[in-house]
């Protein structure tokens, strides 16, 4: 695109007073089952929001919703103030989906170079191959490629129509670490430039090193919607679990600072900010400690303490 | 808000259908070489049929053979892989337009079937010293290169209605029972009393009519012919509109 400076990798999406994206009260049923139970989900240029939470919590399905590939069974998705299915809204999106297959027979500059006809001001193919870390892929066959390389192909066809838009669902999975870390190089690269991007995934650490936002879904609906920081304040960050001589009582814990207390028989497992204050003020109680293990807290665990009370 | 220029994600769109064909040797060599094969096992007797020899009368019915071929395989076999890869969701999420799609994959099985036909040609050229008047040859690969049309709507609602694993053995178990009883590896008139009866009503029968006429075999109301297989577009067409409309309610909605 003309415009387009040398230190600006992508170009700057247009100055829409209207968000991006706009999901408000969206259920999803597939049959009896009830993937959405009213999300609202709103994505302003250059915000990245994370949805964050376990297997089945509806990830995915808000994603479809967002990106006109399902339509809500009520509430409403508006993609750039259109329907989602919207040419016109479709060529300022790219999207990256789960599981969703290449044609094999076709190496990655083709594939790419036919992508990039879809859409009205596409980058140059150089371009897009050097944002997916591709560059040296460029003529191999997309049935030579690893899991994670084709995990980038994947990642060059979302962005090689220079969308204003990003949809990534689990964008990282099968990247070993390295390519994480340049993976998310890349996506801070393009929320600087103005885009808009919505990202799932399974990783705490993932959404805190790159969302602007950070929102929590389980069970379909939304538990929590903040800043990393606030998120992550909100939920404990270390696992605690040990046994102990005698029977204990959830009365031995009161004044502590702690979450999610579950106490079988001799063997105690709690979630907690403060672990080192924690045993401390056990060990004072005279609490006889065995086996103990102190982890980071998983995100089944943080969904858990967030979902913990809301009935 | 602007949209893609239409004209060079077709042309893109086609260049790429037919390189993942071209590079599929199941589906390349099988459409190119099969025919070829079938001509040495069936063209090569001595004799006329009809006022023509019959080297010609079976170059007509294997170039039908072939350019059937490959409709039905490059449309139900390519449309049943993408959607059991779920290539297709990924392509619906773009802007890609339906009919830049349709006209790619369209203009794909065309271009591959004047590929099969030429080699054929050759192929009877080469081993049974076939060759045809060029206006000859102009008109047959014109009539069967139009008259596939219908041939590749019937692939394509093949490839809606089942999933990757099955398409393939659907299209065989369709395609040469149709092939056989429409006259294609013998003529008619020597088949069973009860395929005779049956073969008027097949699609193949009248497309192997369009093609024995433009090699010189006098076929009677060639009209009709073509009207059958405007027919069965129409058939193919709605059961290939009724698919997708269930693929969509299915995983699109």
């Amino acid at each position: 695109m003309p415009g387009s400076t040398a230190n600006s990798p992508v170009s700057t999406p247009s100055a829409d007073d209207q968000p991006f994206v706009e999901l408000v009260d969206a259920h999803k049923s597939y049959g009896s089952v009830q993937a959405l139970k009213g999300v609202s989900l709103t994505v302003n240029p250059g915000e990245l929001v994370a949805m964050l939470g376990p297997n089945g919590a509806g990830k995915t399905t808000a994603i479809s919703l967002m990106t006109g590939l399902r339509k809500p069974t009520s509430g409403s998705a508006r993609l750039f103030g259109l329907a989602p299915t919207d040419i016109r809204a479709r060529g300022r999106m790219g999207v990256m989906l789960q599981e969703s297959g290449v044609p094999l027979s076709l190496r990655v500059r083709e594939i790419v170079d036919l992508f990039r006809t879809y859409y009205p001001r596409p980058l140059p193919t150089a371009r897009v191959l050097e944002i997916a870390s591709i560059s040296d892929l460029g003529g191999k066959l997309i049935s030579q490629l690893s899991g994670g390389q084709k995990q980038r192909v994947y990642f060059a066809l979302a962005v090689c129509g220079d969308p204003d838009m990003l949809f990534l669902d689990e964008p990282t999975v099968g990247l070993d670490v390295a390519s994480r870390r340049a993976f998310w190089e890349q996506v801070r690269t393009l929320v600087g430039g103005g885009k808009g991007i919505v990202l799932t995934t399974h990783y705490l650490e993932e959404a805190d090193a790159l969302a602007t936002r950070v929102v929590v879904v389980d069970h379909g609906v939304k538990v929590a919607e903040g800043s990393p920081a606030a998120i992550k304040d909100r939920v404990p960050g270390k696992k605690v679990s040990f046994t102990t001589a005698g029977p204990l009582k959830d009365a031995d814990f009161r004044d502590l600072a702690i979450q999610n207390l579950s106490i079988h028989d001799s063997s105690v497992e709690l979630l907690t900010n403060e672990p080192e204050a924690v045993l401390k003020a056990l060990f004072e109680r005279g609490t006889e400690i065995h086996d103990l293990e102190v982890v980071g807290a998983g995100l089944e665990d943080a969904v858990l303490s967030l979902t913990e009370g809301r009935g | 808000m602007k949209t893609a220029p239409l004209l060079p994600m077709i042309a893109a769109q086609t260049r790429a259908e037919f390189l993942k064909l071209w590079r599929l040797p199941a589906f390349s060599v099988t459409s190119i070489a099969l025919p070829a094969v079938f001509y040495l096992f069936i063209g090569l007797q001595q004799g006329r049929y009809s006022s023509v020899n019959i080297h010609t009368y079976i170059l007509a019915s294997l170039a039908a053979y072939a350019a059937v071929n490959v409709s039905l395989f490059s449309f139900g076999i390519s449309v049943a892989v993408e959607r059991g890869e779920r290539m297709d969701a990924l392509m619906r999420a773009t802007p890609l337009r339906p009919i830049a799609y349709l006209i790619g994959k369209v203009a794909t099985a065309i271009a591959f079937a004047f590929v099969a036909l030429i080699a054929l040609y050759v192929v009877a050229y080469i081993l049974g010293r076939v060759l045809l008047p060029i206006d000859q040859y102009a008109n047959l690969t014109a009539r069967l290169l139009i008259g596939m049309i219908p041939f590749i709507a019937m692939g394509f609602s093949v490839g809606y209605l089942f999933g990757p694993r099955a398409a393939l053995p659907v299209i065989n178990l369709i395609y040469l029972p149709m092939a056989f009883a429409s006259g294609i590896f013998f003529p008619v008139q020597v088949l069973p009393d009860f395929i005779q009866k049956i073969a008027p009503y097949l699609p193949m029968y009248h497309y192997g009519r369009l093609a024995w006429n433009a090699v010189g075999v006098s076929e009677d109301n060639l009209f009709q012919s073509v009207l059958w297989l405007a027919g069965y577009l129409v058939l193919f067409t709605a059961l290939t509109t009724w698919a997708a409309q269930r693929e969509e309610r299915r995983r699109f909605s």
